[in-house]
């Protein structure tokens, strides 16, 4: 009954964080979604990447959505979309079909017995060493790449950030004038 | 009416990356986007678990796992910086918009 819960609590709030129109509420139900996949995950066995799931996926990023949300203020989000509906939802019904059959084919329904001879630790910090290398080294990349996006702004001259502004021409004129 | 736990899993990779694939192609806002991608990328993190539980091989998956998360998580950053920028000098976040977009010709040497 819990799994059949937790799958219908994805289901449903992954929906509504899609369908929405306040990037908010979205959020809010992205963090819903992170949190029933951390409990999916739990129940797998994998407890490690659930805990780092739920702290992740349900702590930082949606107060990153909710922050970024809040500098740009209220704006529309329920624009028409490029792609006719009928196509999208036929490609991707097509794909779900095809994703279903070749998972519950090959994936066998009880779990085969995990090789205890490497710890989870182990196994991060030994085998896949160059791994962890590489994701402190993305860290600071992506920390460094934020600040100076961030940064960028301040140093930006009042016509480059009006200019171009595709809604209101007349005013972004004006103002540059 | 009870599942196991793998199959509630597979349900869940079909749900996640179906609907996030969806918006993807649907949407049209920038934000919308990366939460449509961010949507995908958990069926895709359990999808790696539930190949680790039928394999055998769960530290390996879980490790696979961390670092997918990680990746995602600053591919997420980064986007949720770039449309702050992108709001704040362009105004707007329509990718329709944004990618009609374009320089002025420059002007040729004198």
């Amino acid at each position: 009954m819990l799994t059949v819960s937790l799958v219908l609590v994805i289901v449903i709030c992954t929906a509504l964080s899609i369908r929405t129109k306040q990037l908010l509420i979205a959020a809010l139900w992205l963090a819903i979604t992170s949190a029933a996949a951390a409990a999916i995950l739990y129940n797998l066995g994998a407890h490690e990447i659930a805990v780092i799931e739920l702290s992740v996926g349900t702590g930082l990023v949606p107060v990153l959505f909710v922050f970024a949300a809040s500098l740009m203020g209220k704006q529309s989000t329920f624009l028409p979309s490029i792609v006719p509906h009928s196509l999208a939802y036929g490609l991707v019904l097509i794909c779900m079909i095809i994703l279903g059959a070749m998972l519950f084919a090959t994936v066998p329904a009880q779990p085969t017995p995990t090789d205890d001879a490497t710890s989870f630790t182990r196994m991060l910090w030994e085998t896949r060493g160059l791994d962890m290398l590489i994701q402190g080294v993305l860290i600071f990349a992506g920390v460094l790449s934020i600040l100076n996006l961030l940064s960028a702004l301040r140093d930006a001259p009042l016509s480059v950030m009006t200019s171009t502004d595709p809604r209101n021409p007349k005013a972004a004129k004006s103002e540059v004038v | 009416m009870t599942i196991s736990p793998v199959d509630a899993g597979i349900t869940a990779v079909i749900a996640l990356v179906g609907i996030g694939v969806c918006g993807l192609l649907l949407l049209r806002n920038l934000l919308k986007v990366i939460i449509a991608l961010q949507i995908a990328s958990k069926g895709v993190i359990i999808a790696l678990i539930l190949a680790g539980n039928a394999s055998g091989q769960m530290n390996l998956a879980q490790s696979l796992a961390a670092t997918f998360l990680l990746i995602d998580t600053l591919v997420a950053v980064i986007g949720l910086a770039l449309a702050v920028q992108l709001h704040r000098t362009c105004g707007t976040l329509d990718l329709k918009q944004l990618t009609a977009m374009h320089d002025p010709p420059s002007s040729p040497p004198e």
